[in-house]
């Protein structure tokens, strides 16, 4: 039985696990530093209303 | 200049505790754990490359096995991590319980989603080791039914975390349920191991009965520190990203993302 | 913002719901493993309880996978109409002049696609687990396309008579699983036949025919349950 794609299977699993835990929170910062920027935004709009 | 100095000198605090406090202001967390990320992957990235030029290039295939045994050098060293992570997780509980410490509650939510990660991909790797070596993808070995109950605990850390709203009291009730999972992973682990002799059924582990020769182990170690850098990378990167979500209001949030960092 | 479409159509206020649902229970996302962790932890019990001798797992694999599918359905159910009942929005679908049954169809599409349809996709893994002859796995498969909304429609029956009940999960139990024995018994027939190499297509054709009979009646009926709950 040719075992390359058992090998392959594994590994690509690995990496693809691997990658989405590495890669998962970064998509989150970046969702959360747009509302961050957002809210930064809004602060300074009510600031400069206010004298 | 003879005149004593009237103004008392506070007694000086051993620099490691108070640099352990100052750990705790989500700030300084924040920016001091963010210089070894990088450093972090990389030498994750380094470590992985030996270790996979060795485990491919290197190493003989085992005469048994043939070439599918190269699958250990990914499914022990997860398998390693995925206990580790847990045992870290549950000192960061312990931890988080007894002293309250806001920091180390988020460290120790932030283990679980890495750790779940390492034991999937130890059972699918053990899986897919199986089928080639013991003809069935599945077997209900110790070694594979105490990692898929640890499977478990972790998605029960993660899913009572991720259903309470208030964040702290999340955190408190997952990090009890991270301890009670900790003790009992022993007993778990031990019982698991009694009832697989019991039943006789597959009684061969998968490390088979060939010993290891020695170029077979470097890749095995290298790899296993490696992934310990991964673990560490992805911890802090998961507790700074959970740090801006929770803190989004506070100022130093606000100063670091006007920074761009 | 939920039910009332533009025009007031049947099938508008029917795919609004389903979307509101759906958009509901995404919201929650982590929520939504909880039905298929569940089922994972069940199966991976029996192993442990009886011993992993592949022999004995294989010949009991379709009853024990079927029998998890239940219990991952039950568990579910009482989400069906729970949050709605307890703020209130339920009385306002009862008094929207929408039919209640349409109301209680989009539900019971909701809770399929959120907890049936992941019992059906995660059956193969469960089948390796089990150690399911490997010739039945598409049979298995099939049963739990045709049984598993069968569940929610009946449970849903169920469901709509124990809202109004503060230990209504745990009564509805004990009013569903007798509902659901002669689903368990045919399917597991069908996957048995075909293990054996016997004819099951019967069994599957009663399948259906059980499915087009709960599409058909179940919904009146769980309108009416809910009626005399809310009343």
């Amino acid at each position: 039985m040719d075992h390359t794609p058992f090998i392959a299977g594994a590994y690509g699993i690995g990496v693809i696990v691997f990658l989405w835990a590495a890669f998962a929170p970064l998509v989150k910062k970046k969702s959360i530093t747009r509302d961050i920027r957002r809210l930064i935004q809004v602060e300074e709009r009510s600031v400069d209303s206010n004298p | 200049m003879t005149e004593k100095n009237k103004i008392e000198q506070k007694p000086r605090k051993n620099p490691l505790v108070l640099f352990i406090h100052k750990l705790g202001s989500p700030a300084y967390f924040y920016r001091f754990s963010g210089k070894f990320i990088p450093w972090f992957w990389a030498i994750f990235l380094v470590l992985t490359a030996i270790a996979m030029y060795q485990a491919f290039f290197v190493v003989p295939a085992d005469y048994q096995q043939g070439q599918s045994f190269r699958i250990l050098y990914l499914h022990v060293p997860a398998a390693w991590m995925s206990l580790l992570a847990y045992s870290v997780m549950a000192v960061f509980a312990f931890i988080a319980l007894v002293w309250r410490i806001r920091i180390v509650e988020i460290l120790a939510m932030c283990s679980a989603p890495v750790g779940a990660a390492f034991t999937v991909v130890t059972l699918a790797a053990g899986s897919l080791w199986g089928r080639p070596t013991w003809g069935t993808y599945w077997v209900w070995d110790a070694r594979l039914t105490s990692e898929l109950v640890l499977l478990f605990l972790y998605l029960g850390v993660i899913g009572l975390y991720n259903s309470i709203d208030e964040p702290r009291k999340a955190a408190r009730a997952a990090c009890l349920l991270a301890l009670v999972g900790a003790v009992n992973l022993p007993i778990i682990h031990y019982s698991v191991k009694w009832w697989n002799t019991l039943h006789q059924g597959s009684s061969i582990s998968l490390m088979g009965g060939s010993s290891i020769d020695s170029s077979m182990l470097w890749p095995l170690l290298i790899m296993s520190v490696a992934v310990k850098f991964f673990y560490g990378a992805n911890l802090l990167t998961r507790a700074r990203v959970k740090l801006l979500e929770q803190d989004m209001r506070k100022a130093w949030v606000k100063d670091i993302v006007r920074e761009g960092k | 913002m939920n039910v009332q479409q533009a025009n007031g159509s049947m099938s508008g206020a029917f795919f609004a719901l389903v979307r509101r649902d759906l958009l509901l229970a995404f919201r929650r996302r982590t929520e939504l493993l909880f039905p298929v962790i569940f089922l994972l932890v069940v199966v991976s019990l029996f192993p442990l309880g009886i011993g992993p001798s592949p022999q004995l797992l294989g010949r009991i694999a379709p009853g024990v996978i079927w029998i998890a599918a239940l219990l991952a359905t039950v568990i579910s159910l009482d989400a069906l109409f729970r949050s709605d009942y307890e703020d209130g929005t339920l009385e306002q679908f009862v008094i929207s002049g929408h039919p209640l049954t349409l109301i209680a169809l989009a539900k019971i599409l909701t809770h399929w696609l959120v907890a049936g349809l992941p019992i059906v996709l995660m059956s193969p893994l469960l089948a390796v687990w089990m150690n399911l002859p490997s010739g039945t796995l598409g049979v298995m498969v099939a049963t739990l396309i045709i049984g598993t909304p069968i569940l929610s429609l009946i449970g849903s029956i169920g469901v709509g008579l124990t809202i109004s009940l503060k230990r209504g999960g745990q009564l509805l139990s004990l009013l569903v699983f007798p509902l659901y024995v002669p689903i368990l018994i045919i399917a597991t027939a069908a996957v048995m036949a075909s293990a054996d190499a016997l004819p099951y297509t019967q069994f599957l054709g009663l399948l259906a025919a059980g499915l087009i009979t709960s599409l058909t009646l179940a919904p009146f009926a769980a309108a009416a349950a809910l009626k005399i709950s809310l009343s």
